[in-house]
């Protein structure tokens, strides 16, 4: 896949940035200056080991407890930061209440969060919960969508969280993370559990710091704790053959579906590979054709029967041909547009006109836009074009797929590790993936597993978002 | 006849062929044809299935390759349970395969069936001298060291010579070449008609590749994409500038220009029963119709050595109650240009047709327009197993594009020579 920060290498690939990088010296100072060793984060389908603590603020209506009851959680109670619930330390200084042992996560239900006075109470509970959290613990915070707030100072305290979230994912150690969802007033328990389950297992390992929205839409008819949301479906992942793709396939097989893995042709011996072991299809194609999208749906209809849809397409193939824009000509701008944005919308426009083989009504589609999309790269006017248009891409598809049930989504991937950032010299790697707040890279199947949430069937209520897996970056919003 | 089922060509995957001693040097046969068996299964989703049984072989074999097929079979993605065989028929192993497995199909001992072959020039046997290797095998069985010792005194500095694979045919000691130049020139092909199909097998075979016709035909294997035999710049100027490599003196007309080379590679493709095959959701390219495998008498009778396919030929339209026009796809192995081009203007001959062949006369000319139309072994390269399921499949996907002609299905004509005098042809059906 893609380059993500040119700059880095840029210096990285110098010959001086070389030599240093690579030197024994060059390892040492980097372990001498004092650089932490990354927390090992926890991922998978794993939940906190500690207690599950909920709090509430303001005047909830009990969503959260009903979200937790269904995903088989039964919370703990908070403990709270109030001056008479203090005590004095041998020194005589006062110090807040303590849990009894370190806890796995705190989901704060503030969705009746509307005063500034009541914000102190947020801090109260969460004073002692930062204090006690468990290594990868979570802090979830659920507020609501500030514009659906009728009165001033609730939308401006539901805006404030935003601040408040990002402040805690800097603050919090040892891989924990603290993200923020904000809901509709009419969401369902059904419509947020795939999210809080994201977010509170091992899935969600390096989405930090970040924001965004559950709709009102609620999911019928499905096991929305099922560890196997994919069974029976079809997904169809392009990029498939090495990197994250191939973790993407991985993923989505593990969960249950059937993968059809796209590549370009001259990356057929890895595909196939893939498709074999996760027991899915290999289709080698080249997603710049005009007809790439008619393919897939035949190959999909062909392979799997006249009557079967894609669930999901996953535009994951990407390419980057960096210039500064001074040495940019039309082939280098137009190639990467081409394969990052043309061809995912022309392939979208023939697998939504109802074709065999097309996207089922509520199926989903995921793109991959990029850290250079959100805050720019020098170096890279032509991807971060092309990555930032996937989001507009998103926001615009959402609503208009809405009345289908199709939902629109996009991650935005940070440092990951693949084969290709594992060619930068040490010492730029090193500053360069701990240049976030896990202090790490991410892992291919980070990305992966937040696509196969945005994309799964219990995540009907989730559209029109874009959700940074970068650990919370240092650049970029 | 009626009582039989349709056997039809799924599809089909090869690597791309290299050249001898190259990309795929340090590849052996079980290694690539297990790749080509992987690419199948990718694209068809057979991972983890049974598959009703593989034939497959090689024609330059090492004796530990005794089970290649099945040895192919337990390295692949397919279910373990899938049973194997080798078969060997030279270079019409591939298609012989494809017969074997299709009539498995047509008489109903397996739904379905995969067929191909692999060979490596690179990575040919050598066998030792049979001086060595006699004084090895009683060294071997002596009970004791003196008599192991004593054993081994009978080598002789001469034994030390490996014996290289043979390309020779044993009972006349001509190279195929040598075989086909007598024929080329007993049949007066020109230099220029052979270099012409030459040139014109690899402009098409460059023009299928440009057009994505091998997209799902063909998996990359070792950082190979494409073949490595296809020059789409070769010109007529080009190819007349080649020095004769086969036949003796000024007239000779074969060069390395229209000759295949070594290569290496490895093919397969995948048949079922048709009902088999739509219910589970697989294509339905093209039906075998029928095949028929002729040989004739090069060593005594000092009859044309590739020229068995002419007979073959004669027999199977006679069965089929089709003349040799009634076809849109023909598909002539390039062995060399002069051998498809004997073959044409041996049907072509009213006295061959009748003495040889037995018929009241000429088999007639074709439409060359129909032939090797997306290029043949001349472009493509001949690792000689291989060469029949590129063959088989390739066509199948042609037929199933072409679909009906005339109100009939499009047919193909597949004809494969192969040593020791033999050759075998196929009809494929559009469906």
């Amino acid at each position: 896949m893609a380059k993500k920060f040119d700059p880095i290498e840029m210096i990285a690939t110098s010959p001086l940035g070389r030599a240093i990088g690579n030197s024994a010296a060059g390892r040492s100072v980097a372990t001498k200056l004092g650089v932490p060793p990354a927390a090992e984060l926890r991922r998978g389908r794993k939940a906190p080991a500690g207690p599950i603590v909920l709090g509430t603020v303001g005047a909830g209506d009990g969503l959260v407890a009903r979200t937790l009851t269904l995903l088989g959680i039964e919370p703990a109670e908070p403990v709270l930061d109030t001056p008479d619930a203090r005590t004095a330390d041998e020194n005589g200084k006062p110090q807040p209440p303590r849990y009894a042992g370190k806890i796995g996560a705190l989901v704060l239900d503030l969705t009746g969060l509307a005063t500034v006075a009541e914000l102190e109470q947020v801090r109260a509970v969460l004073r002692p919960a930062v204090r006690a959290l468990e290594g990868s613990g979570r802090l979830v915070l659920v507020g609501r969508v500030p514009e659906t707030m009728e009165v001033l100072e609730a939308r401006a305290v539901q805006q404030g969280l935003d601040g408040l979230n990002r402040t805690l994912a800097k603050e919090l150690r040892a891989g924990a993370t603290s993200n923020l969802v904000w809901l509709d007033p009419a969401t369902s328990a059904e419509g947020f559990a795939s999210t809080l389950s994201f977010l509170l297992d091992g899935r969600s390992a390096y989405v930090d710091g970040q924001s965004w929205r559950v709709d009102a839409v609620s999911p019928e008819g499905l096991d929305v704790a099922s560890t196997s949301p994919y069974a029976d479906r079809i997904v169809v992942v392009t990029g498939a053959a090495r990197g994250i793709g191939e973790a993407i396939a991985r993923t989505f097989a593990r969960d249950g579906a059937t993968v059809v893995c796209v590549d370009v042709p001259a990356a057929g011996d890895a595909l196939s590979k893939v498709a074999n072991e996760i027991r899915g299809t290999a289709l080698q194609l080249d997603i710049t054709g005009a007809e790439a999208g008619a393919t897939i749906a035949a190959h999909v209809s062909g392979r799997y029967g006249a009557d079967k849809r894609i669930h999901a397409i996953i535009h994951n193939a990407g390419i980057t041909r960096d210039r500064m824009l001074a040495n940019l000509d039309e082939k280098l701008w137009g190639a990467v547009l081409e394969v990052n944005l043309a061809a995912q919308l022309r392939m979208n426009a023939q697998l939504l006109d109802g074709r065999d083989g097309g996207i089922a009504d509520g199926g989903a589609i995921v793109g991959i836009s990029s850290t250079s999309g959100i805050a720019g790269n020098k170096g890279q006017a032509n991807y971060a074009t092309s990555k930032a248009a996937v989001i507009g891409m998103v926001r615009a598809m959402a609503p208009e797929l809405a009345s289908r049930g199709i939902t629109v989504n996009a991650v935005g991937p940070g440092f990951i590790e693949t084969d290709m950032t594992a060619a930068i010299p040490f010492v730029q790697r090193e500053i360069f993936k701990r240049s976030n707040s896990l202090q790490q890279g991410g892992k291919p199947v980070d990305v992966a597993e937040t696509i196969a949430y945005l994309a799964s069937p219990a995540s009907a209520a989730v559209t029109g978002q874009v959700i940074r897996v970068c650990g919370q970056a240092l650049v970029g919003q | 006849m009626e009582q039989r089922r349709n056997a039809v060509i799924v599809g089909g995957n090869r690597i791309p062929f290299a050249r001898a001693g190259g990309s795929y040097a340090s590849a052996s046969n079980l290694d690539m044809l297990t790749a080509a068996i992987d690419g199948l299964a990718a694209r068809y989703g057979l991972a983890g299935k049974r598959v009703g049984e593989v034939a497959g072989g090689a024609v330059l074999k090492h004796s530990r390759d005794f089970n290649l097929t099945r040895e192919a079979v337990l390295g692949s993605a397919l279910s373990p349970s899938t049973p194997a065989v080798d078969l060997q028929q030279a270079c019409a192993t591939g298609l012989q395969a494809v017969v074997y497995i299709a009539n498995k199909i047509r008489v109903g001992m397996v739904d379905d069936g995969i067929a191909g072959g692999v060979d490596s020039v690179s990575d040919s046997p050598m066998a030792v001298s049979n001086g060595l290797r006699k004084a090895l095998l009683a060294a071997n069985s002596a009970k004791t060291l003196p008599a192991r010792l004593k054993a081994l005194s009978a080598i002789r500095p001469g034994d030390l010579i490996p014996d290289p694979p043979a390309v020779t045919e044993p009972r006349t000691g001509l190279s195929m070449g040598d075989h086909q130049a007598i024929t080329t020139k007993r049949w007066g092909i020109t230099r220029e008609a052979q270099d012409e199909l030459a040139m014109l097998s690899h402009q098409n075979l460059a023009r299928a590749w440009s057009e994505g016709f091998f997209d799902d035909l063909v998996t990359p294997y070792l950082r190979v994409q494409k073949d490595q035999g296809v020059r789409p710049d070769t010109t007529m100027e080009k190819l007349a500038k080649l020095r004769p490599v086969f036949g003796r003196g000024d007239d000779a007309t074969m060069t390395a220009g229209n000759s295949t080379g070594f290569f290496d590679g490895a093919s397969v493709a995948y048949l079922a029963e048709e009902s088999f095959a739509k219910a589970n959701h697989l294509p339905v390219l093209a039906r075998f119709v029928d095949a028929e495998t002729a040989a004739v008498d090069h060593v005594v009778a000092g009859d044309d050595m590739l020229l068995a396919p002419t007979e073959a030929a004669a027999r199977l339209l006679a069965r089929q109650g089709l003349t040799l026009q009634d076809f849109d796809f023909y598909e002539i192995h390039e062995a060399f240009a002069g051998t498809v081009l004997s073959t044409l203007k041996a049907w072509e001959s009213d006295e061959y047709c009748r003495e040889r062949l037995g018929l009241d006369g000429a088999l007639g000319s074709i439409d060359r327009t129909k032939l090797n139309v997306n290029g043949s072994s001349l472009a493509a390269g001949h690792p000689f197993a291989a060469t029949g399921g590129r063959i088989v499949a390739t066509l199948a996907k042609l037929l199933h594009a072409k679909g009906d002609v005339d109100g009939r299905k499009a047919r193909g004509l597949i004809s494969v020579c192969a040593a020791g005098g033999q050759g075998v042809v196929a009809i494929l059906e559009a469906v």
